[in-house]
């Protein structure tokens, strides 16, 4: 019998029973009930279910839960207890049809403005959510609200 | 008592106030609809059109999407009729419950309904505060009356709600919650997955069904025919356990496929049905034109994989589906599994985005059968990537001819136009059959029948938009449905709109470009309607930057044009391309004629959406085959428009409230294809012809010309 693995989840250590080799996607979803990280393509290559990682945005169907055993796990339901501003603009410029694909991009934009050192242009946005899939056709939306945040910080640190 | 408009259809099914209309406590309205909200913000613009007809705050108001324990049948979601058919009959039914309480209102108060007015559900007298409401006010009239007799909806001028951009109320819980069918958590739910046959018509020679039960966490694991589906208690147990069966499973088969599916259809001979003729197009002699024009089999490609939740308990059966007709999902259900519709109930939950008939259906069947196995236990069934592409229904290869003649004075004297295709309709309960695929693994199977394609009198199916808008005295409009490909394919988004318009509209710019005029000029032209004028004239208004840049041999522009189904929206698109190491769209403009606009914002969101999907078919996409199985079966295979590829775009809309709602979502399909075309053409001198237009094939174009 395996011991439990433990995790730190959103803030929160967590143990969990499943098998090591479990995708960190079906730990978040199964046993964790944190359903806002979301199945794709299970291979790692749409983005649906990306989290971060210690800061890194990885893909939550491609890494097995043993392997984030002793770092942070961030999903998109830590960004809603903080209102963050990346969410704030979405909402904002309704830049969502379906919905499927966004909490991936939050979590991308999130690590994307935290590596930042100033503002970005639309281009470096785009060239950075390039592994997320999105089929509706939100992408000039979802990129006016980004550039909206990187606006936004920018004034902020001025 | 005045009407505006014909009563809408809905409305013969459901024809009662209180079928549509409900007064609940606290101040609160809830409407139903037979619609579901598949992302494009549909009831959002129905809420609206309900507030606005009871002078009540939005805010005051939900909304539920279609139940088959309370709501309207409406049939699918589809044709992009939500607002024209749906909305429309929420507003005539708010608008009975309005009269009917005003004239109670006035009856109490000894005056007449013509000075009483509402403002966020109070009732006014002569401009006065009374203290009536609707609340109070509904509960003492009958409303379980005829919306037809009493329906009299305000005149634009009065309407404040409608035309108004109302954020989308589902939409930051799309963004960070769990709204999703994906999403459903329910006591003692188990988790079950498919193990579905290569295609349809291979036969299941082997599969150690019995090692799959010894699996641990399995709990059950259902064969009938070749349809196996494996129940366990968590999602990774059932998908390593189907992964397994699908690696080990043996499959023998005889169907036979065309070695290029595309040319198969495009070769194809055999039986037209003409869906208009006016004159002889065929005995008029002139200066002539043709093209050819194909486009491959498609996928719907959603982000989200289809998925549904079933309980069978006792003589119930609960389904939780994102199909986009949860009462023709129920009867098609019901004749396969052998259940009487009253014991089934099927409820619409969101799902990824839905650009037509896509494995919703499919999914639903799937989780029917396998809950059948554990009765009382709810059983969650999310498709693979791979069971996406492989097993939801196709969007049709086709193949475009039209040719045009000009009279001595360069006018069009006749056009013919006949598209083959594969079938675009075959959802749950058409042309006699489920059409519920595992419906044809079965046993007994259901066998996949002979379609019907869609009526011209729904807009067509394979000749959707095959009649241009342009004013063209010998015209005749046909199309040959191609029944002897193994793929099954079904309605996706502008259906043979998509390429009908791209082979009508290069065809338009090759000819002026042959006679020496300008493309804008020679539509307008041969264009009456007024409002068809409108949207290219505004577009070109628009795009006067992007037409002053010209054109080289490296990048260029073009315009396309079409009025969806020749009935929907009207849309007039330009786009600029670059040619280099790559196909790049830099800058799209967009003007649109949709009617009354309900929702500003949710018409734009919808055209730039149609944009950017028909630029990733255009450009490049293609299913692909082995024999008669889908070959396709992960992004890696089937690349979509990335964020780095993505235009500049400006959308504008002609708001005309005067006018009936028009259906929007799919009327930028065909004008964008078209617009690309249209600029390569500018770029190297010559219209590449089979789609998708990858770099690849326009070099070949090049290379041919």
């Amino acid at each position: 019998m395996s011991a439990a693995l433990i995790l730190r989840v959103n803030g929160r250590e967590v143990a969990v029973d499943a098998a090591p080799d479990t995708p960190l996607l079906h730990v978040l979803r199964g046993e964790l009930g944190l359903m806002g990280t979301r199945f794709g393509c299970g291979a790692g290559t749409c983005g649906a279910c990306a989290v971060l990682v210690d800061g890194v945005e990885t893909m939550a169907c491609d890494i097995p839960v043993e392997a984030v055993s002793g770092k942070s796990v961030e999903t998109i339901e830590s960004l809603v207890r903080d209102d963050d501003p990346i969410v704030a603009e979405i909402v904002a410029h309704q830049a969502v049809q379906c919905g499927y694909c966004l909490p991936g991009i939050v979590i991308a934009a999130k690590a994307l403005f935290a590596r930042a050192d100033g503002p970005l242009g639309r281009s470096q946005i785009a060239e950075a959510l390039d592994g997320h899939l999105c089929r509706c056709g939100t992408h000039v939306r979802i990129l006016d609200a980004l550039e909206s945040v990187s606006r936004r910080r920018a004034e902020g640190a001025a | 008592m005045t009407r505006q408009g014909p009563l809408p259809a809905p409305l013969g099914t459901a024809p009662r106030v209180t079928d549509w209309i409900r007064f609940e406590p606290d101040g609160r309205i809830l409407v139903l609809s037979g619609r579901v909200e598949l992302g494009q913000g549909n009831l959002t613009a129905i809420l609206q059109m309900a507030a606005d007809e009871l002078d009540v705050a939005p805010e005051r108001v939900s909304i539920t999407g279609a139940d088959t324990t309370r709501t309207p049948d409406e049939g699918f979601t589809s044709g992009s009729m939500s607002i024209m058919l749906g909305g429309q009959s929420v507003r005539f039914a708010a608008s009975a419950a309005r009269h009917l309480v005003l004239a109670e209102a006035a009856r109490l108060l000894q005056t007449t309904p013509d000075r009483l007015s509402i403002e966020d559900g109070q009732v006014l007298s002569g401009g006065v505060e009374t203290d009536l409401d609707l609340w109070k006010l509904a509960a003492q009239v009958d409303l379980a009356v005829e919306v037809s007799a009493f329906a009299a909806p305000k005149a634009p001028s009065e309407r404040r709600v409608v035309g108004r951009s109302l954020p989308r109320i589902d939409l930051r819980e799309r963004v960070t919650g769990s709204p999703f069918v994906h999403d459903i958590v329910m006591e003692g739910m188990l988790h079950g997955r498919p193990v579905h046959p290569p295609h349809i018509g291979a036969r299941l020679a082997s599969l150690d069904i019995e090692a799959l039960r010894g699996r641990e966490g399995v709990n059950a694991v259902f064969r009938d025919g070749q349809f196996v589906g494996i129940v366990a208690d968590t999602e990774p147990q059932a998908i390593a356990a189907a992964r397994r069966a699908a690696s080990e499973a043996r499959y023998e088969s005889d169907v036979a496929a065309p070695d290029d599916a595309v040319e198969a259809i495009g070769g194809a001979t055999g039986e037209v049905e003409v869906v208009a003729a006016t004159g002889d197009p065929a005995a008029i002699r002139g200066r002539e034109f043709r093209t050819r024009v194909t486009r491959p089999y498609l996928s719907h490609g959603s982000i989200g994989p289809s998925a549904a939740v079933a309980l069978w308990s006792g003589d119930r059966l609960q389904v939780w589906t994102h199909s986009q007709g949860v009462y023709p999902l129920r009867q098609a259900l019901s004749d396969v599994v052998g259940l009487p519709l009253d014991r089934i109930d099927v409820i619409h939950r969101p799902g990824a985005g839905c650009y037509g008939h896509n494995g919703a259906d499919d999914v639903a069947l799937d989780a029917v059968l396998m809950a059948r196995a554990v009765p009382g236990r709810p059983v969650k069934v999310v498709w693979s990537r791979a069971d996406e592409f492989r097993c939801a229904p196709l969007a049709p290869a086709m193949s475009t001819r039209a040719r045009l003649v000009l009279d001595d004075h360069d006018t069009i004297a006749a056009m013919e136009v006949e598209a083959n295709s594969a079938p675009h309709g075959n959802r749950p309960g058409r042309n006699g059959a489920p059409n519920l695929r595992a419906a044809a693994y079965l046993e007994k199977p259901f066998p996949v029948p002979r379609s019907a394609d869609i009526p011209p009198a729904k807009g067509g199916g394979a000749d959707r938009n095959a009649v241009p808008l342009y004013r063209v005295p010998n015209l005749r409009a046909a199309k040959r449905l191609v029944h002897e490909l193994p793929y099954r394919t079904s309605s996706m988004r502008a259906l043979g709109g998509h390429l009908n318009v791209y082979a009508i509209e290069t065809l338009m710019d090759a000819v002026a470009a042959e006679i020496g005029e300008d493309p804008v000029a020679f539509r307008l032209r041969h264009l009456d309607d007024p409002r068809a004028r409108a949207v290219i004239e505004g577009v070109m208004a628009d795009a006067g930057d992007i037409v002053a840049r010209g054109h080289d041999d490296s990048s260029g522009w073009g315009l396309g044009f079409a009025r969806y189904k020749n009935t929907a929206a009207y849309c007039a698109i330009v786009a600029r391309v670059e040619l280099d190491e790559t196909i790049r769209v830099t800058d799209v403009r967009a003007c649109v004629d949709t009617g009354e606009v309900i929702t500003p914002d949710g018409a734009i969101n919808q055209t730039q959406g149609g944009i950017l999907q028909a630029i990733s078919w255009t450009l490049k996409e293609a299913v692909t085959f082995d024999g008669p199985s889908v070959a396709t079966e992960s992004w890696l295979d089937y690349p979509i428009l990335r964020f780095s590829e993505v235009p500049a775009m400006r959308v504008s809309l002609i708001d005309r409230p005067e006018e009936p709602p028009l259906g929007v979502a799919e009327a930028a399909a065909g004008p964008t294809a078209a617009a690309l075309g249209n600029a390569l053409h500018k770029i190297i001198g010559r219209h590449v012809t089979d789609l998708p237009l990858t770099r690849d094939a326009v070099m070949t174009a090049m290379m041919e010309s």
